[in-house]
């Protein structure tokens, strides 16, 4: 079963399914701090429960020459645009909040995978990992706090 | 093809230029005052990176980052009850000396001017206005090279209108910061969009760390080997986190180590590219080299000057360029006025002439010279060239391919070639470029229907005179009436006057006009008449004729009214009507700007020789010398007792300083002397100032000038300076007539 989620994983790189039918719908929210720069760049990603790199699931920020500032997503996948063709936003602002909406698979949830948010902002120090949370039915809906940009992220179901 | 390339952009990009230049400048305001805050030089020489990194973290428990600005400003960064601060840091004691906020104007500054809040498209957008401003910087100074004749001479005095002057003194010392400016924005752009290589790579970070933390920055070997006076960077890792390192960045490399062990793990040192980058970055900003970025930053403050007195140039020669009515196709015209016009003045002239040969009954055909094609004048009896002179004797704008064309033709063309030539005699190069038309069309051989003439300052007898002629070479009554761009008249009354000279049978007179319509009103609605100074000329329109005779101004529009110095012309029809008003009595007339004549605006001396009904703008100069700087006068006249003009006034002037020397020489008095002479008798006095760059401005009759550079060629014998260097230099002026 996890063999054969991968390998779907692998050919789609993305984590999102076309067809609701193994699928739920999920809200991210992510809110920043004020901390006063321009607009930050985050990268929201997967990883399994040993930190191995599965897929990307949104970027928010354009321009790919800035993506070597978000360390952890950087590293895993060589800044390949293809993990993120079709998934890319706008940068979120200062203060502001980031909302998003996904078809997730089922088996996403409850199987030891971990959601990834790396920040950074131009001049101001770069935040991989700034949020690390399990993906699990439970954790819906509970807001958890990133170490440097997010003040509150959460996901419902 | 040079002025369309400065003119084009600068039409295009004024906009963006002027809001990218003055966002420039007001962010090197910013980095200057960043210069403040940083910490005194031998305290930086004494401390290394790992030394300020122990004090700080002592200092603050929470920090996270260290950051050491080019100008030399320490700031930490770090967390306390959750909240990120920043405070500015003094590196002996690790302790925050103030807090450190950037400055949200700085920040929305420096994205107006990178990208003017659009993303890419903005930053190409910024990038082209850089581009813009290269090529309106390369395209002005050699437009100003070859106006000026030669680039040895675009630091000769600034001539022509108001604006024009201010663009060209502006745009020469502004130009070199406007290239170094763009220049660098454009290689920071191509770096931006990997057009240019960024430099190396920061090192991947290190997969394999001890697992441990604790060791305490003080004692990391890589940090105590970096003096901090090269810090950029210094990062902590996150707390908690044993996977983290700290990331150090210097002047020369980037790194990481071991939070557990100390260790350096990974050292990339910069490559030349990347050392360039930052050259590059340095140079535009100013960071690192705050007083360069304050230049430049002034330098920028001219771009709106600059772009405004291009408009109001663009806009005076557009609107000087008539509309031709009714102009016949090259094959049709028995007559082709071909025309040389730099500024459009000449064109002026083209059209008058045009319209009058047409109400002749002519098939008048008017062209630019260059659109010179003699095999379409089929039916073309005679050519007129109507040209002026660019600059050292150069084709004006519309002439350039000329003389080329006329060089190509195996044969001269049948029909009879008239050329006039527009210019102004004070210069050097007087009409040079028509003589050169003329010469060359004779060694083609081409027949002449009336012999060369000139038109000396616009002046509308000059043109009448060559009208007549070409009208009885024609066989038709030609009477040519122009009077150049239309000038707004006013009523000019007449308030006072003093007599001079009826004793000698020569009667002259100082007119005093009142100043029509001052005051606000006026002067919004465009009705007030043009400030003036006294040099500047006046435009009397005689009862019976509308061409305007010119005058030169003894006052300036400060001194609250309007004088002249007249004097009767046998048979003249101004001068008789202007000597015979009375005190309420009106006259028209308009003011002429005369740049070329006044003293230049420096502190340095000015030699005023004149004679006759020339003294009219000397006596306005020493009127004005308000700042007393050496104003020597020497002037000529008939007699003492009779044509003395403005005697009580120099003796006043004299007393008060604004004139240090008033010195006269009289023809008809004594021995009979002119003013050559008096010049001859102070020749050894008058070479010294000159030496010492006194300016030398002559008023009156074109023979009394031509007698006293006569005197002055032979006086600045020793020095080696002659009349014509010194003119070509803009030291030495004439108002002749």
């Amino acid at each position: 079963m996890m063999k054969s989620l991968a390998a779907a994983l692998l050919l789609s790189t993305t984590l999102t399914l076309p067809t609701a039918a193994l699928a739920k719908s999920v809200t991210f929210t992510t809110t920043l701090n004020r901390y006063g720069g321009n607009g930050a760049y985050l990268a929201f990603y997967v990883t399994d429960a040993n930190g191995n790199y599965e897929g990307s699931l949104w970027m928010a920020g354009g321009n790919s020459r800035y993506y070597h500032h978000l360390g952890g997503w950087y590293q895993a996948t060589g800044g390949n645009p293809g993990e993120i063709n079709g998934i890319t936003g706008a940068s979120v602002g200062s203060g502001r909040s980031l909302s998003v909406t996904f078809d997730l698979a089922d088996a996403l949830f409850d199987a030891g995978y971990q959601l990834h948010i790396d920040a950074a902002a131009e001049d101001m120090r770069e935040s991989p990992s700034d949020v690390v949370v399990p993906l699990t039915s439970q954790g819906s809906g509970q807001a958890t706090r990133g170490r440097r940009y997010v003040s509150s992220f959460s996901y419902s179901m | 093809m040079l002025r369309s390339l400065h003119r084009l952009p600068g039409l295009a990009a004024a906009i963006l230029v002027i809001v990218l230049a003055a966002s420039g400048a007001a962010l090197s305001v910013f980095t200057a005052m960043e210069r403040w805050q940083a910490p005194p030089a031998r305290d930086v020489a004494v401390t290394t990176t790992a030394q300020l990194a122990g004090r700080v973290k002592d200092a603050f428990p929470g920090v996270e980052q260290i950051k050491r600005s080019p100008s030399g400003q320490i700031t930490a960064f770090y967390f306390r009850d959750d909240v990120p601060h920043a405070a500015i840091i003094d590196p002996l004691t690790g302790l925050g000396i103030a807090s450190h906020t950037r400055s949200p104007t700085e920040r929305w500054l420096t994205n107006l001017h990178r990208s003017l809040f659009l993303g890419d498209g903005g930053r190409m957008a910024a990038a082209a206005g850089a581009g813009a401003m290269l090529l309106l910087s390369f395209s002005g100074l050699a437009l100003l090279a070859r106006r000026s004749g030669g680039w040895r001479k675009i630091f000769a005095a600034a001539r022509g209108s108001a604006p024009g002057r201010w663009h060209v003194t502006l745009a020469r010392v502004a130009a070199p910061g406007f290239i170094l400016s763009s220049l660098t924005a454009l290689v920071m752009f191509a770096g931006t969009f990997g057009i240019l290589p960024k430099g190396s790579e920061p090192p991947a970070i290190p997969s394999m760390v001890s697992g441990q933390s604790g060791y305490s920055p003080a004692d990391m070997p890589l940090l105590q080997a970096t003096p901090l006076s090269q810090l950029r960077e210094l990062s902590f890792p996150y707390a908690g986190d044993k996977t983290d390192v700290f990331t150090l960045k210097t002047d020369t490399g980037d790194g990481f180590i071991d939070q557990g062990t100390g260790q350096t793990l990974a050292w990339t040192p910069h490559d030349a590219w990347q050392r360039f980058n930052e050259a590059i970055y340095m140079l535009h900003t100013g960071h690192g080299a705050w007083w360069l970025g304050l230049l430049l930053g002034m330098a920028a403050l001219a771009a709106p000057v600059l772009s405004a007195t291009g408009f109001l140039m663009w806009l005076a020669g557009r609107r000087s360029r008539p509309r031709i009515a009714h102009n016949a196709a090259p094959g049709r015209a028995n007559t082709v006025i071909l025309v040389g016009s730099e500024s459009g003045t000449t064109w002026g002239f083209a059209a008058s002439l045009h319209k009058s040969l047409t109400a002749a009954g002519q098939h008048v055909h008017v062209a630019e010279m260059d659109r010179f094609a003699p095999h379409s004048y089929s039916h073309a009896e005679r050519l007129l060239i109507l040209t002026a002179t660019y600059g050292d004797g150069d084709a004006p704008a519309s002439a350039r391919q000329f003389l080329t064309r006329l060089a190509e033709l195996p044969a001269a063309p049948e029909m009879r070639i008239a050329i006039l030539g527009f210019g102004e005699r004070q210069f050097a190069a007087y009409c040079a470029f028509a003589h050169e038309v003329a010469r060359q069309a004779a060694r083609k051989g081409w027949k002449s229907l009336i012999p060369m003439d000139t038109v000396d300052r616009q002046s509308p007898q000059d043109f009448a005179r060559w009208g007549r002629a070409l009208g009885k070479a024609m066989g038709i009554d030609l009477e040519l009436a122009h009077h150049p761009a239309a000038p707004r008249a006013h009523q000019l009354t007449l308030i006072s006057r003093r007599d001079y000279g009826a004793e000698i049978q020569a009667p002259s007179a100082i007119l005093r006009f009142a100043l029509p319509q001052r005051g606000m009103l006026a002067r919004l609605s465009g009705k007030a008449i043009a400030r003036f100074e006294a040099g500047d000329l006046i435009g009397m329109m005689p009862r019976g004729s509308n061409v305007p005779r010119f005058y030169s101004l003894a006052s300036g529009s400060d001194d609250g009214f309007i004088e002249i110095c007249v004097s009767r012309h046998p048979g003249g029809l101004c001068s008789g009507q202007l000597l015979a008003l009375r005190p309420g009595d009106t006259i028209i007339g308009f003011i002429r700007r005369n740049d070329a004549f006044r003293p230049a605006r420096n502190r340095k001396p000015v030699i005023m020789i004149g004679a006759g009904t020339g003294i009219g703008p000397l006596a306005g100069f020493a009127r004005a010398n308000d700042s007393r700087r050496p104003m020597h006068l020497y002037f000529g006249a008939r007699h003492p007792r009779s044509d003395l003009l403005y005697e009580e006034e120099l003796r006043r002037w004299h007393a008060e300083g604004r004139l240090e020397t008033a010195l006269a020489a009289f023809s008809r008095a004594g021995k009979g002397a002119y003013v050559q002479d008096i010049i001859m008798r102070d020749a050894a006095r008058l070479r010294t100032l000159i030496e010492n760059g006194a300016q030398i401005l002559v008023c009156g009759s074109r023979d009394m000038a031509n007698g006293v550079q006569a005197a002055l060629a032979e006086i600045l014998l020793p020095s080696g300076l002659t009349p014509v260097a010194l003119k070509a230099k803009g030291q030495y002026a004439e108002d002749v007539y």
